[in-house]
């Protein structure tokens, strides 16, 4: 990282459809824009990889589809704008001043922001059940992603449980990519194919993403691939993933397998907004929290905003549109442009976003996620990183434990090294199913920097640190004895 | 309205002992808190259960305490006692990089002989690296207390809030005091949940203390910082006792799970309304630049966690313990100033020893509230 | 359980405990160890259970391996390099001198 950019007008934390759309167009308006993510390249994890498999590899583009390869123009628009990129690289605290932290190369720097744009994006619900850590269960999400970066495609028996439309695009993808698949469970209420047509004349606007989901089962249903629909989904083996068994049609199930993919939907991504107490909400349609925003992205932090689904879910095509939004807003408060010429910009953006939206109504009613937390036996793991059980969590919050950082301090759930992103949902919605109480009102894990974990010698080694920051009360200085 | 003869004000380790001994004696006290039980600097400290370096006011009310965590399964019980994690024995230890730190060490312990303790003592290089074989070559030595060690704050914490409540005490969390007044019939506690009546009131706010006493007219210029403290991953066991600084930013030790937890007096930004404080990199370098220094063992550990603890602080860095100087039947203990964890399990008791007998066995002249002008909150 | 729908490319050479793992240069760590049929990545510092990736996209953090000396480091993402020593992650990790 160069000394340049530990000083720039506009942050941009993320680089998928929002952070490389937000990116792209600010730097356009002259704005001084550097865009931080973590992947080598850009795209984020719906367009990952996108440049290298759009100039070869043309099985692979087969097997992703069209709505993938859209992600190139994208990826060319903001490598031609001219804003800055730091690929590979961890930004481990944002500071209400727009400070973040940043580490690269095994070094770590802070960056002085006049303004940061946070498209952190989405991640998988975590799918906590019986078995779950098993080596040989992973998201549907992390098998995409090794098809996208690497072209890694399942050899071995493979079953797919879940709900939602990644569930049966996965499916459709391996499948096209010949993987043996050997099952796929839907965990769901009602099937796509029935909420589908029932809304078919309502969304005749989005008659090509229906079609095209019902086209995913057609072709699975070809291929004879064994459908159930199923619930208390358990993984089992010993040491690795041996079998997956469920409950379906009144009786219990059990498929050999050696690898299950789940998915349970996507949830906002809000480690930054939650560390920075950006005010959230619970959104009940999708059974998940997220920072309030207002209708440029703007966070009830000043100097924050949040662009794309890191702000709420609606999908990649929505999110280029925020991310542009993000960045009108923020070229207007950096004096770019004048306000009347970011709302005129915004027009066909916010156009775009309130039709995604529509969409997404849609998605939310026909995959409420399943609940699985509901399932939740006491013997499941919640909390992967300290393999803290529900079980052990109900019987705290029996002895009284009303708020979810109680439990974490008590019990060490959240603790650990993901620092709460497996298990933050699970252990909240446990927790007031136990109280009978509001989501609200059990809380967010508290979550302070550093919000990736950061080698003692990086932060030893920062460069560029206040060091005239106060670091020690003035009344203890000289006086030892008066160390607290 | 609810009626009862003690109301202990927070629900930390003090309010939650004091209201445990105040039940000990036959009364039926209520804790009121305003967020929930240990949220603040009892819950959220470094867990150092220390006599090192102690003001020499202090000694004599550690060293009570000390005796207090070596017999916990007394108070607690065996279950509540093993809960709190309390590792004694370990030693506490004040290293010494430079020839002055040294020298610094060898007259604290003249001084603190000459006062008739005899608990720490100087150690040499070949000592310290015994005891603490990961520690570099730049460490000369330095002061121990081999009787200290370290407990869990949180779950500290919640067993003395267990325990009071096997005792009868009654713990009303999310309760806010808004306002206090003395009648004929006692105190009236004016609460965001209710009234309470009350014969006593027992001032454990921590660093919203002197709020409290602001609502009887009673001034303490009291302050408050933000303590932090950073938390690397799980680790192999390296390091049995507990380390600090004396001229450097320093204090850390291994807990059971095995992180290690760092410390030492680095500010956090505090927040007294929003009831919060944030952590700053900025400032967590120095720290982080002395456990390089001292263990070049943790130069590979990763940070995981921070945090910061919301707690009171005096002018002369002791705290305030004793009866009201504007008011009867009110009595304050709050002040602690970033080492109040130790005395936890002792000043409920010398609490419950002044509000029944009128006087303690161990001398606490040093806390009096009236060493503060009760009218103008200006050290006398 | 995994393998790569083209076997071109795979020109770098990286190291698991000391076992070369040959791979594509823009590979992952995590990747490349899974297409390899690496299963076991780490073993828990609390109960010793083996652990393979869940999420593949930092989050999860199974994927923590010791990699070219610095422990808990994620490598779903770590691109590989030539000559990287990458360690399993037993427990707590073994964090270099101890």
């Amino acid at each position: 990282m160069t000394v340049a950019r530990t000083n720039c007008e506009l942050a941009i934390v993320g680089g998928g459809p929002a952070g490389l759309a937000a990116a792209a167009l600010a730097a356009e308006l002259g704005v001084e824009t550097v865009l931080f993510d973590e992947q080598p390249t850009p795209g984020g994890q719906v367009y990952r990889n996108i440049e290298a498999n759009s100039r070869r590899h043309d099985a692979l583009r087969d097997i992703l589809g069209g709505d993938y390869a859209k992600g190139l123009a994208l990826a060319e628009r903001f490598r031609r704008s001219g804003a800055g990129y730091e690929p590979l690289t961890a930004i481990w605290q944002v500071s209400a001043g727009g400070k973040l932290g940043v580490s690269q190369n095994g070094k770590a720097y802070l960056t002085k922001a006049g303004r940061v744009i946070l498209a952190t994006g989405a991640m998988e619900r975590p799918f906590p059940i019986p078995g779950w850590t098993l080596p040989g269960v992973m998201g549907a999400g992390a098998a995409q992603t090794l098809m996208k970066a690497s072209g890694i495609v399942p050899d071995r028996p493979t079953i797919i449980a879940g709900s939602g439309p990644l569930t049966y695009l996965v499916a459709f993808q391996l499948l096209t990519a010949g993987a043996p698949l050997h099952g796929i469970i839907d965990t769901s209420e009602k099937g796509l194919f029935e909420t589908g047509l029932a809304a078919l004349p309502l969304l005749s606007s989005f008659a090509g993403d229906l079609l095209k989901g019902l086209s995913w089962i057609v072709a699975l249903g070809k291929a004879r691939v064994p459908f159930f629909r199923g619930r208390n989904l358990a993984a089992e083996g010993v040491s690795r993933l041996e079998a997956v068994s469920f409950d379906s049609g009144g009786r219990r199930h059990r498929l050999p397998a050696s690898l299950l993919l789940v998915h349970e939907g996507v949830v906002p991504n809000n480690q930054i907004t939650a560390s920075l107490r950006c005010r959230h909400v619970w959104d009940v349609g999708q059974t998940a929290w997220h920072p309030q925003t207002d209708k440029w992205g703007a966070t009830s932090t000043e100097l924050i905003a949040v662009a794309g689904d890191g702000a709420g879910i609606a999908g990649a095509r929505s999110a280029v549109h925020r991310g542009r939004l993000a960045a009108l807003d923020a070229a207007c408060r950096l004096g770019r442009i004048s306000r009347t010429e970011r709302d005129e910009r915004a027009l066909p953006e916010r156009r775009a976003v309130q039709r995604e939206n529509r969409f997404r109504a849609f998605l939310n009613s026909a995959y409420h996620p399943t609940e699985a937390v509901r399932w939740l036996a006491d013997d499941t793991i919640a909390c992967r990183c300290e393999e803290v059980t529900a079980g052990e969590l109900r019987a705290l919050i029996s002895e009284g434990f009303t708020d979810i950082n109680q439990l974490k301090s008590f019990s060490r759930c959240g603790m650990g090294q993901c620092q709460g992103r497996m298990c933050a949902g699970t252990v909240a919605r446990l927790m007031s199913d136990s109280l009978k109480s509001d989501i609200e009102s059990v809380g967010y894990y508290r979550l302070r920097l550093p919000i990736k974990p950061l080698p003692v010698a990086q932060l030893a080694e920062l460069g560029n640190a206040d060091r005239d920051s106060r670091p020690l009360l003035p009344v203890v200085e000289g006086d030892p004895s008066q160390r607290i | 309205m609810t009626a009862t003869n003690a109301i202990v004000i927070g629900g930390g380790i003090h309010g939650c002992c004091t209201a445990l001994h105040l039940a000990l004696r036959g009364m039926r006290p209520i804790v009121l808190e305003k967020n929930t039980v240990g949220r603040h600097a009892s819950g959220v400290n470094a867990g150092g259960v220390r006599q090192l370096m102690r003001h020499a006011a202090e000694v004599p009310l550690s060293m009570a305490a000390m005796d207090r965590w070596e017999r916990l399964d007394d108070l607690l019980g065996p279950k509540l006692a093993k809960d709190c994690e309390f590792i004694g024995g370990i030693g506490q230890i004040g290293i010494a990089a430079s020839e002055a730190e040294m020298d610094w060490c060898q007259t604290r312990v003249a001084e603190m002989r000459s006062l008739g303790h005899a608990f720490e003592e100087v150690i040499d290089a070949k000592e310290l690296r015994r005891l603490v074989p990961g520690a570099a070559d730049i460490c000369r030595g330095g002061i121990i207390s081999r009787r200290d060690g370290h407990a869990n704050p949180f779950r500290t914490t919640q067993s003395f809030r267990l325990r009071a409540e096997q005792l009868g005490v009654r713990i009303m969390e999310r309760t806010r005091v808004t306002g206090l007044e003395q009648g004929d019939g006692g105190w009236t506690v004016m609460t965001d949940s209710g009234v309470l009546r009350s014969d006593i009131v027992v001032n454990c706010g921590g660093a919203w203390a002197w709020q409290v006493a602001a609502m009887i007219g009673e001034h303490f210029p009291s302050t408050h910082f933000a303590s932090t403290l950073m938390v690397t991953s799980r680790m192999p066991h390296f390091i049995d006792p507990v380390v600090i600084g004396i001229d450097r930013v320093l204090s850390f030790k291994q807990t059971e799970a095995g992180t290690v937890v760092i410390g030492g007096g680095i500010l956090g930004d505090p927040d007294l309304n929003a009831e919060t404080a944030d952590t700053v990199a900025d400032r967590m370098v120095v720290s982080a630049q002395t456990v390089y220094d001292f263990f070049p063992i943790l130069r590979r550990a990763t940070i995981v966690r921070s945090w910061a603890g919301l707690e009171a602080l005096m002018p002369d860095v002791i705290p305030v313990i004793g009866p009201s100087q504007v008011a009867r039947n009110l009595w304050h203990a709050f002040g602690f100033s970033g080492h109040g964890f130790q005395l936890g399990p002792i000043v409920g008791s010398v609490i419950a020893d002044l509000v029944a007998d009128g006087q303690s066995a161990i001398p606490i002249a040093a806390f009096s509230p009236a060493r503060f002008s009760a009218a103008t909150g200006t050290p006398r | 359980m995994f393998r790569r729908l083209w076997a071109d490319d795979l020109s770098a050479t990286i190291f698991l405990d000391g076992r070369p793992v040959l791979c594509r240069p823009g590979d992952s760590v995590a990747a490349a160890l899974l297409a390899a049929g690496v299963e076991r990545f780490r073993t828990t510092p609390v109960s010793g259970a083996d652990r393979m990736p869940y999420c593949m996209i930092g989050n999860c953090f199974d994927c923590l391996m010791e990699i070219d000396g610095q422990a808990d480091r994620q490598a779903c993402l770590v691109t590989v390099a030539e000559g990287m020593q990458v360690c399993s992650q037993f427990g707590t990790g073994s964090f270099g001198t101890l």
